[in-house]
């Protein structure tokens, strides 16, 4: 990776850092502690299911929704602040511009992940006093949760390169729950005929498929993830967020920026 | 400066007191409009709705409905118990939502079997609930464990039940006296020998602390019920002899040559009322017991 887009990246994840995007981990730490505490006094026998799936559940949606609000304004805010001029005005191409963001969002996100996975591994040592083997397992859901982040950062970055931050945040959401439909776009295409089923086999192929990475429930249980999808997952993840990325470079490339 | 903190101070003691007094408002409106409660409402009975509406966080929003039919049934099991309208639409969606969230089956089928005001009397919800469980959890042995109680305990179908600790019991890991029971209930349907034998099972098959504590007030009820029948026939033996009751306990145990007045589980002696009926002493402390309560005696519900 070239220095320069080590450089934006690093300075995406400096920014996010000053706007206060880590202060999401106070809120979490609130809700999970609460959980953890209150659960076991108004339900019965399911603490340390309530810590995993609220925590992953937590860990996820904050990601998604930090992914998406600051994703949104990683173009257009340096186009309106006229920061991008200045960047552009020495020899950084808008590629690396693009991809120094990607990776920057990602970095950020990752970083806000590893402390919300501390979290969560403590609430479950307080609620269950010990660690046994399948609470790995949780390893592997934040792993896809990461992998979900990717795609929604190269989405972001995407209608960024192009629209206007309200729009995009509009298109982003809008994309993520459709994604978290695939599944019943697939059912759906399979029933149709003719050209409604081309049309909808193409939509549900181009929309991004969140359902597959959506483990958190099963590993609430101790059920274990086929290492196949784990593979398969991540080389989907990262194929669709090199789509997007490479959209939102082809998009900038060509924008006239006067 | 000073303008700016005065206004400052203003606003502070604003908002603190516009917070107080509108709570205190919503406090009063709350009082005004008792039946006002959202508890009693489903907004969406869809099973399938809700999955999808979950957005893959099911696991999550299961959780949640579980905790809310845990509240629901203690709510109304508080409140007397005469209607659990909602407790089975809420177990369904619990499962649909979590179909590997044991503890719903388990409990949900107590909570549904057994007569109000101790549940909500519908144990052929509980058997479709206990039935979908082990569809989707063909592996785990305590779903056919439960199910074979409800079969036998609410709907006194032995066969059935029977059969479904036959089939548990071929299920890799099943605990050994589901074996046990199926062959008890061959023979001996419909004995106390077989009810006790059951809920020793369920103490044992559980580290759960309140199935353990119902486990053992259903055997406490379960001796009551065994002494009562033994004291009436004696009682019956005695007039068939003597022509009349006896006058007091104290006058049967000394006919039957029994070293004291029996006593129940709590040591508490039987009564024997004018008319020759053997009634508990205190039925408060026996809250699944069936036979010698006081003629129209109703349970005070108590917290499950």
């Amino acid at each position: 990776m070239s220095a320069r887009i080590i450089h934006i990246a690093s300075n995406t994840f400096r920014e996010a850092v000053r706007d206060r995007v880590l202060y999401n981990l106070i809120a979490f730490a609130l809700l999970l502690s609460g959980a953890a505490v209150l659960v076991g006094q108004i339900s019965i026998d399911i603490e340390k299911l309530v810590v995993i799936n609220l925590g992953l559940t937590a860990v996820s949606l904050f990601g998604i929704v930090i992914a998406i609000f600051i994703g949104i304004g990683l173009v257009s805010k340096e186009i309106e602040k006229r920061t991008l001029y200045t960047i552009l005005s020495r020899p950084v191409r808008r590629w690396e511009f693009i991809v120094g963001k990607f990776f920057g969002l990602a970095g950020t996100l990752v970083v806000n992940t590893f402390f919300m996975a501390i979290g969560v591994f403590a609430a479950l040592l307080y609620v269950a006093h010990k660690f046994v083997a399948s609470d790995a397992l949780i390893f592997v859901a934040l792993y896809f949760i990461i992998l979900e982040f990717l795609i929604i950062c190269s989405l972001a970055l995407l209608f960024s390169s192009f629209s206007s931050p309200l729009l995009s945040a509009v298109f982003a959401f809008s994309l993520f729950i459709i994604g978290s439909f695939a599944q019943d776009l697939r059912g759906f295409a399979g029933m149709a005929h003719g050209v409604t089923r081309w049309l909808a086999t193409g939509a549900a192929y181009l929309v991004p498929n969140f359902s597959a990475f959506n483990v958190i429930s099963s590993i609430a249980h101790g059920q274990p993830v086929s290492g196949h999808l784990i593979l398969y997952n991540t080389v989907y993840a990262l194929l669709y967020a090199a789509v997007a990325l490479s959209g939102a470079v082809l998009i900038f490339e060509n924008r006239n920026l006067k | 400066m000073k303008q700016r903190r005065r206004t400052s101070w203003i606003a502070a003691a604003l908002l603190a007191g516009s917070l107080a007094a509108s709570m205190a408002t919503l406090h009063h409106l709350d009082q005004m409009r008792p039946q006002a409660t959202l508890e009693d409402v489903l907004y969406i009975t869809s099973p399938s709705v809700l999955k999808r509406a979950s957005l893959g966080y099911d696991g999550l929003l299961a959780d949640i409905y579980w905790t809310r039919t845990v509240q629901y049934f203690g709510a109304h099991h508080r409140g007397g118990g005469q209607s659990y309208a909602l407790l089975a639409p809420l177990l369904e969606i619990t499962t649909h939502l979590d179909p590997h969230l044991l503890v719903a089956y388990q409990f949900g089928a107590s909570f549904l079997a057994p007569e109000p005001p101790q549940g909500a009397g519908v144990p052929e919800r509980a058997i479709q609930l206990m039935e979908y469980g082990i569809q989707n959890n063909p592996d785990d042995w305590r779903l056919y464990y439960s199910l074979g109680f409800v079969y036998y305990m609410e709907v006194k179908d032995y066969s059935n039940a029977a059969e479904v600790f036959a089939r548990g019991s071929k299920v890799p890991g099943a605990h050994p006296f589901m074996k046990v029971l199926a062959a008890q209930l061959a023979q001996h349907a419909g004995e106390f020998a077989t009810a006790r034998m059951l809920w020793d099972a369920t103490y044992q098959s559980t580290h759960d602390r309140q199935i353990r504590k119902n486990a053992i007030e259903h055997l406490r009820s379960l001796r009551v019920d065994e002494d009562v029948i033994h004291l009436q026939q004696a009682v019956t033996t005695f007039g068939q002899r003597t022509g009349r009751v006896p006058a007091s306990m104290a006058e049967l145990a000394e006919s039957e040559g029994w070293r004291g007045i029996p006593v129940d589980p709590d040591g508490h002696p039987y009564r024997l009322t004018p008319d020759g009926r053997v009634e508990v002493s205190d039925p408060e402390n026996f809250e699944f017991v069936t036979r010698g309560l006081p003629p129209g005696y109703k349970p005070t519900p108590t917290i499950p």
